[in-house]
């Protein structure tokens, strides 16, 4: 049985993935386009050349990091809307630190993506602790929390951290992520060592999850918090801690743009969208770290390729929108793939 | 003779397992039939076939002589096949009458509902049959053993001639199953037939006129009830010799381990339901706490484990003060904890069954160091629990979901005795089980007991207060207000200090019985 549901949670992805190429391609035709063309076009907008595979490394940084939170709340049996939240305190944060601190960079680059960590973890600990102690809904909390992280963060831009300019300046040297021999492999794109830091903060996922009492803990409380109170754990600790390493991740892919890709923070007019990918990354990876990762590359190769679609095929980009809304539909509604595959199954003995 | 339902070879397959091999029942008109057999034998697949919720493989069934599919359940219904479920499907704020008449509503001149027509014909088939029920209660407001009438009557209602019973009397009080019985005898009188789901041999031997068997999804045989006994009706199903009687050396109880006093708990409704308790319970012995569920004994406990605050009194353990503790606390000053209800409380269901086995040691060592699990250690220790505690699982890994109720119940008896506490608090520790599996728990709460442990044996079923306790306890309204010695009581006594009568009053029912 354990066997089999493995073998499920990796093929049913993947199903869905290529029914949504498939049907995309279906909505493409019918609307007067070439899909074959379009679909070209979106492997050149990814992977052309060095310049765009950069990019979508770019892209992919924040993403997997964003997974994680969702997908770490979730293992604890909590849905953290807010990471979009947590991204935008983290970015913040880091990029104060990168600006106001004068210090060598081996202090003042782990510093500053500490920042960013640390105020995604405090985004994330008042919807647990308010979760934890109260029992207000955690997904109500972290939706209000998104706009007072924007709002704040806005004005902070606006009157503490500038004289009323939109943007602030590029961050110190000695806390950026960037790197000459990475921009120059792949011709001046945006790529920088974040990856490094996503990559690494999968592998700690994993290891919290699977190899410490901590992580025994937070499982046990996701899949049944009756037992684990009678087995002695505190219920409202693993709930608070689970939302405050949750928005721990978050921040870090605030933290990534701010130190990597842009350097800098702006004023918003919107969300980042990075937390809210975030969520259909997590349920596409299974909840799984190393799932979150291979769902991020998925997703930061559809949305960097798309940009390529409305100039290489004149398919305007709404319709990658619209693939990765139905991948998700169907990794949702997994039953109905899962029922196919059974009765397949059966039929074909 | 006639028979109104035939079952024959029925073969019922899933993905690995055959559930049904070959089994037949053959019900007569106006019988009750007993379907005996262990947990997981089966019993259940063979009356969802009957009831259309699964097709069988091979084998056929005929309805008064003629071959039928019954390809759902509203096929069964119409056949007049009706189902008493053991989990009532009532919806709690609805009258009597609106919960029967629910999905077959008798429609008025405008479309509207006709109660009062409906109310007149409930109040009918209930004086037929002597049910007593009152069409205008509301669900709420009646006890566990009217909601069960209401579920029969709600059969009746929609036409059923023959009556499936899925283990109608685990959550009866021994007065109610004795109604019960009564009232299956007057379906019975007026010309119904009775399927009863049962592993309570004494209910058949009761109150049936066949018995069919089945052990691991085939069927051993059918056979007259008068001429059989209890004892070989327990090795048909087990398919080996059973022994009832739990044998047992005398207590030897020692110094006092665990006391309450005057302890008061609130429920989640913040009304009292323990109301000045007083308990002691001396190592050595098994006292066991008899009384109807709702008693307070679930707060009893809770408050025992920490996981309920009360309000009110003190709980010691080996001299400690551990009242309001955490949980966690009270584990470690030595108390083990079978828990009531297994699922809810004693298993994290998605975990494989050998995390299962660490859930109150897997932050100690050899488990766990620095905060890292040892997986190692917690398999080595998985393996040796499932092996000295006879658990029935394909590994350590499989998910403890996966297993039947009786094995996840060994486990957490080998989790919970390993950690060899002082107290053993052991909850409805056989509810649901078959004899195999009870014969074995109550073997272990002996074993425990003779090593000198304190053991509170918390039970709704009094052949095991009965059994397996040295003293007995009767919990009313909050309160003790009996100790019996298990060798001079019996099931009528206890059932009427249960309900409430004091110990002088009853005094002499001994001799009556």
């Amino acid at each position: 049985m354990t066997s089999n549901n493995r073998i499920f949670s990796l093929v049913v992805p993947v199903i869905s993935v290529i029914l949504g190429l498939i049907v995309g391609a279906i909505i493409m035709a019918v609307s007067g386009h070439n899909p074959m063309e379009a679909y070209a076009a979106l492997w050149r907008g990814a992977f052309g050349d060095s310049f765009t595979i950069g990019e979508t490394v770019r892209r992919i940084t924040p993403l997997i990091l964003t997974g994680l939170a969702i997908a770490f709340a979730f293992r604890t049996g909590l849905f953290n809307i807010g990471a979009e939240g947590q991204v935008i305190v983290g970015w913040l944060a880091a990029v104060w630190v990168g600006l106001v601190i004068d210090a060598p960079m081996i202090i003042h680059l782990p510093l500053a993506v500490l920042a960013g960590a640390i105020a995604g973890g405090l985004w994330g600990f008042i919807p647990g602790i308010l979760k934890a102690k109260l029992g207000v809904h955690e997904v109500i909390v972290t939706i209000m929390m998104n706009y007072i992280a924007m709002f704040v963060t806005n004005e902070i831009i606006r009157s503490v951290l500038t004289d009323h300019k939109t943007t602030t300046d590029k961050i110190a040297g000695s806390a950026s992520l960037g790197s000459e021999w990475l921009q120059s492999i792949t011709f001046y794109s945006r790529m920088h060592y974040g990856i490094l830091i996503a990559l690494f903060a999968a592998i700690i996922m994993w290891f919290i999850i699977q190899r410490t009492t901590l992580g025994y803990e937070l499982k046990a409380v996701g899949f049944n918090r009756h037992a684990s109170k009678y087995a002695g754990m505190s219920v409202s600790k693993s709930i608070i801690l689970s939302m405050v390493i949750a928005g721990g991740f978050a921040g870090l892919a605030g933290a990534m743009e701010g130190l990597g890709t842009y350097g800098s923070i702006s004023v918003m007019s919107g969300f980042t969208n990075l937390g809210f990918d975030g969520i259909a990354v997590a349920l596409l990876g299974a909840n799984n770290p190393f799932g979150v990762v291979i769902a991020a590359i998925l997703f930061g190769v559809l949305k960097e390729g798309a940009g390529e679609m409305p100039t290489g095929a004149g398919v305007p980009t709404e319709l990658v929108d619209i693939i990765i809304a139905i991948i998700i539909f169907f990794v949702a509604s997994s039953y109905i793939i899962r029922w196919a595959l059974l009765r397949m199954k059966k039929e074909g003995k | 003779m006639e028979y109104v339902i035939e079952m024959l070879n029925i073969r019922k397959e899933f993905p690995g397992i055959v559930a049904n091999d070959n089994i037949t029942v053959q019900l007569k008109k106006g019988e009750i039939h007993a379907l005996l057999g262990e947990n997981g034998a089966g019993k259940s697949t063979l009356m969802n076939v009957l009831f259309g919720l699964y097709q069988p493989e091979a084998g056929k069934i005929r309805v008064r002589g003629e071959d039928v599919n019954i390809s759902n359940p509203n096929v069964a219904n119409e056949l007049g096949i009706g189902m008493v479920h053991q989990h009532f499907m009532l919806v709690e704020p609805f009258t009597v009458t609106q919960n029967i008449i629910l999905g077959s509503e008798p429609k008025g001149k405008f479309g509207n509902i006709d109660i009062k027509k409906a109310e007149k014909e409930i109040q009918d088939i209930s004086d037929l049959y002597g049910l007593k029920v009152d069409p205008t209660a509301k669900i709420s407001d009646i006890s566990v053993g009217m909601q069960q009438r209401v579920e029969i009557l709600k059969t009746l209602y929609r036409g059923a001639e023959v009556l499936i019973f899925d283990e109608p009397t685990a959550v009866l009080t021994p007065q109610e199953i004795t109604e019960l019985i009564e009232i299956m005898r007057t379906l019975v009188r007026e010309g119904k037939s009775i399927i009863l789901i049962t592993h309570k041999l004494k209910e058949i031997m009761q109150v049936c006129d066949r018995c069919t068997v089945i052990r691991k999804g085939k069927g051993i045989g059918t056979v007259e009830v008068k001429e059989t006994n209890p004892d070989e009706l327990a090795s048909l199903m087990v398919g080996r010799d059973v022994n009832f009687k739990t044998t047992k050396k005398v207590a030897q109880p020692k110094d006092v381990v665990f006391r309450v006093e005057d302890l008061f708990v609130r429920d989640t409704r913040k009304v009292d339901t323990v109301k000045g308790l007083n308990l002691e319970v001396r190592a050595g012995e098994i006292v066991g706490v008899a009384g109807v569920d709702g008693n307070g004994q679930t707060e009893l406990i809770e408050a025992i484990t920490g996981l309920r605050k009360s309000h009110q009194g003190k709980i010691t353990l080996n001299n400690n003060n551990i009242t309001n503790l955490s949980p966690r606390k009270v584990t470690k000053t030595g108390l083990g904890h079978i828990p009531q209800d297994r699922h809810k409380y004693g298993l994290v269901l998605d975990y494989p069954i050998g995390s299962n086995m660490v859930l109150q040691t897997y932050y100690q060592k050899p488990f766990s160091k620095a905060s890292i699990l040892n997986y190692k250690e917690i398999y080595k220790k998985a393996k040796e629990l499932i092996e000295e505690y006879d658990v029935r699982t394909p590994s350590e890994f499989t998910p403890a979901r996966a297993l039947s109720g009786g094995n996840q119940q060994k486990a957490i008896i080998g989790r919970e005795i390993d950690r060899s506490p002082d107290l053993l608090i052991a909850a409805q520790p056989t509810r649901g089980l078959d004899v195999g599996a009870i014969e074995f728990i109550h073997q272990k709460l002996i074993e425990e007991r003779d090593k000198g442990k304190a053991i509170l044996l918390v039970s709704f079923e009094l052949d095991e207060i009965i059994n397996v306790s040295d003293r007995i306890v009767v919990m009313f309204d909050g309160k003790i207000i009996a100790t019996v010695k298990p060798e001079e009581t019996n099931e009528q006594e206890l059932g009427l200090l249960m309900a409430g009568s004091k110990l002088d009053e009853v005094g002499d029912s001994s001799d009556i019985k």
